[in-house]
C-alpha cells in the first residue's frame, strides 16, 4: 500500500465534479456568448455598409454612429441627463403616487370603490393621444413630458401594491387582532413587508414604463423645437438625415433602459434575498 | 408562574363559557349551547370530526368574534398578554428573523427588543432553539417553525394558550416529539392550555381532559377526564391505561359521528 492508498479520498463523487466544471462553463459562457453575438453582428454590420457601398443617409455604419457618438457628445449629453432626470423623477412620483393611492385604497373600501376606475381608465387610454392635450394645458415642456411618463409608470406600482397589501397571511392577521394591534401596526409590521416583494416587482416594470414614458412625451411634446432629451434629438436627426447622431441616441436610450432595470433588479435582490423565495437559490 | 398544578377537581377557574352560540348567515349553527369551564392548569382536548365547531369555539375564545348568544368570562378580566395562539401552520412572518417573531407579541404592545430580549431568549431556549435566533424561518424545519410559534405564544407568559391543530401538518416522528416537548414545557412554566385536535391518540397522551365534539350542529356531546399523572413519557404510550383512554375516546367520538361504537 502506498501513500497515495491511504489519503483520504475526497468527497466529491464524478458525478458532481462534472456538475461543477457545467456550471463552471455556464458562468463564462453566460458573459462569452452574447458578447460574441454582439462583436459578430457589429463586424457583419460593418462589413455589409462597407462592402455593398450602403450610402450613410439609407444605413449608417457602426464606425460612423461610434464617430457621431464622440463628435456629439456635446449634445448627447445634455439630452442624456435631461431623459435621464425625466425618467427617474416620473418614477419617483409614480412610487410616491402608486404606493400612497395603494394604502388609500386597502385601507378603505369606499375610497377604492371611488377611485380604482379612474385609476384603471387613466391607465388603458394610450399616453400618445393624452399628451398633446397635456401640452396644451400645461406650460412647461419638462412638465408636461413628466406627467405623461407618470401617468405610464404609476399604474403598475399601485396594481402590483394593492395586491401585496391585501396578500397578508389571514392567519397572521388573526395574531396581529389578538395581540391588539392597531391599524398603523398592521400596515407597518404585516402588510407594507407582504406587499414589499409585489411592490418591487411592479418597480420593476415601472422603470422600464417611465422610460417609454418620457420617450413618447418626448416625440409628441418636444416636436416643436423645444428640445428636451434624448428621444427629441433622435426625431430631430431623422428630420435632419443624420442618421449616425439618431443610431447614437437610439443606443444611449437602450442602454438607459438597460441601466435602470439593472438599478431595479439590485434593489429587488438586496431587499429580498434574505428571505424571499424569488430571490433564493435553490440548493440541488 | 412556577406553581404545581392542583389536582383536577380543585383548580380554580380562568374562563368560562356559558351557554355559548355561534350562528352563520342567520341559519347555519356552528356552535351551538357549549359550556366549559377551563381551569387554572387544564391541558383542554377538544376533539372531534371537521365542522364539529372546535375551530370555531377557539376563535371565540380569542376574541376573534363574537358569540351570537351567551357569554365567556374570564376570571379576574381579561389583559393583554394573557392569551397565546399556535396555528395549524407556524404563521411566521418570513422577513423577520426568528428573535424578532417571538417579539412581535410584546412589539405590538409597544416594547422594544431590547427591554424584552431576555424574555425572547428564555422562551426560544424553552423550545430548544435559543442557538437559531437570528435564523429565517425559510432556514428551518417544519418542526421547527413549530417550535419558533409556540414560543411567540409562551414569550408573553400567558394565562391561556389555544393551540389548534398545532401539529397536524407534520409528520408523526416529529409529531411525538413536540407532544412531548409541550408536556415538559407545560411543566416547566405550568400553563393552561386548550388544544384543538381532531387525533384521538393525542388528546389522551396530551390531556387531561378531553371535550369531545359532534358536528351539525357543531355541539359538545361528552366530557373525559384523562388522570394518567404528568409527565408522561413515551411509556405512556404502550401502556394499557392509555390504550383504555383511547378507546374512551374512541368510543365517545364514534358516537359523536353517529356511527355505532
Amino acid at each position: 500500500m502506498t501513500l497515495a492508498d491511504t489519503a483520504p479520498a475526497p468527497h466529491v463523487d464524478a458525478e458532481e465534479l462534472a456538475q461543477a466544471r457545467r456550471e463552471k462553463l455556464m458562468k463564462i459562457a453566460r458573459w462569452f456568448l452574447p458578447s460574441l453575438v454582439l462583436v459578430l453582428a457589429i463586424l457583419a454590420w460593418h462589413l455589409y455598409v462597407t462592402i455593398g457601398e450602403v450610402p450613410h443617409y439609407i444605413l449608417p455604419g457602426p464606425v460612423l454612429i461610434a464617430q457621431k457618438m464622440v463628435e456629439d457628445w456635446s449634445i448627447l449629453w445634455p439630452a442624456i441627463l435631461i431623459t435621464g432626470r425625466l425618467t427617474i423623477l416620473a418614477l419617483i412620483m409614480a412610487v410616491i403616487g402608486g404606493v400612497t393611492l395603494a394604502v388609500a385604497f386597502t385601507q378603505s373600501k369606499w375610497i377604492e370603490m371611488s377611485f380604482f376606475p379612474y385609476a384603471v381608465i387613466l391607465q388603458v387610454t394610450p399616453v400618445v393621444a393624452v399628451a398633446p392635450l397635456i401640452k396644451i394645458y400645461v406650460d412647461s415642456a419638462f412638465m408636461s413630458a413628466l406627467l405623461c411618463a407618470w401617468i405610464v409608470a404609476f399604474f403598475p406600482i399601485l396594481s402590483n401594491t394593492t395586491i401585496g397589501l391585501k396578500s397578508a397571511d389571514h392567519n397572521l392577521e388573526d395574531l396581529y387582532s389578538i395581540y391588539g394591534a392597531s391599524r398603523w401596526q398592521k400596515l407597518r409590521y404585516l402588510y407594507a413587508p407582504t406587499a414589499l416583494p409585489f411592490f418591487l416587482g411592479g418597480l420593476k416594470i415601472a422603470g422600464g414604463l417611465a422610460l417609454i414614458g418620457a420617450v413618447v412625451a418626448e416625440f409628441v411634446i418636444g416636436r416643436s423645437g423645444t428640445g428636451l432629451g434624448l428621444a427629441s434629438t433622435l426625431l430631430e436627426a431623422s428630420y435632419r438625415f443624420n442618421f449616425g447622431r439618431l443610431f447614437a441616441a437610439l443606443i444611449l436610450i437602450s442602454l438607459m433602459g438597460v441601466v435602470i432595470f439593472a438599478i431595479m433588479s439590485t434593489i429587488s435582490y438586496l431587499a429580498l434575498h434574505k428571505w424571499h423565495e424569488s430571490a433564493i437559490k435553490r440548493e440541488r | 408562574m412556577l406553581k404545581p398544578r392542583a389536582p383536577l377537581g380543585q383548580r380554580n377557574a380562568l374562563l368560562k363559557m356559558s351557554h355559548v352560540e355561534k350562528t352563520f348567515r342567520g341559519d347555519v349553527v356552528a356552535l351551538k349551547d357549549m359550556n366549559l369551564t377551563v381551569n387554572e392548569g387544564d391541558f383542554i382536548s377538544l376533539l372531534g370530526p371537521s365542522g364539529c365547531g372546535k375551530s370555531t369555539a377557539l376563535r371565540l375564545i380569542a376574541g376573534l368574534m363574537k358569540p351570537t348568544t351567551g357569554r365567556i368570562e374570564w376570571t379576574g378580566g381579561q389583559s393583554a398578554g394573557d392569551l397565546g395562539v399556535v396555528f395549524q401552520e407556524p404563521t411566521l412572518m418570513p422577513w423577520a428573523r426568528v428573535q424578532d417573531n417571538v417579539w412581535l407579541p410584546f412589539r405590538l404592545r409597544g416594547k422594544s427588543y431590547s427591554e424584552v430580549k431576555d424574555d425572547v431568549l428564555e422562551a426560544l431556549k424553552l423550545v430548544g432553539l435559543e442557538k437559531f435566533q437570528r435564523a429565517f424561518p425559510r432556514e428551518l424545519s417544519g418542526g421547527m417553525k413549530m417550535r419558533v410559534s409556540i414560543a411567540r405564544a409562551l414569550v408573553t407568559k400567558p394565562r391561556l394558550i389555544l393551540m389548534d391543530e398545532p401539529f397536524a401538518a407534520l409528520d408523526e416522528i416529529t409529531r411525538h416529539k413536540l407532544n412531548q416537548d409541550l408536556l415538559a414545557l407545560r411543566e416547566a412554566i405550568g400553563c393552561t392550555v386548550i388544544f384543538v385536535t381532531h387525533s384521538v391518540f393525542e388528546s389522551v397522551f396530551l390531556s387531561d381532559r378531553i371535550v369531545v365534539m359532534a358536528a351539525r350542529p357543531g355541539r359538545v356531546i361528552r366530557e373525559l377526564e384523562v388522570d394518567a399523572p404528568y409527565p408522561r413519557t413515551e411509556e405512556f404510550r404502550t401502556s394499557a391505561e392509555y390504550a383504555a383512554h383511547c378507546r374512551n375516546a374512541s368510543d365517545a367520538l364514534h358516537e359523536a359521528m353517529g356511527e355505532p361504537a
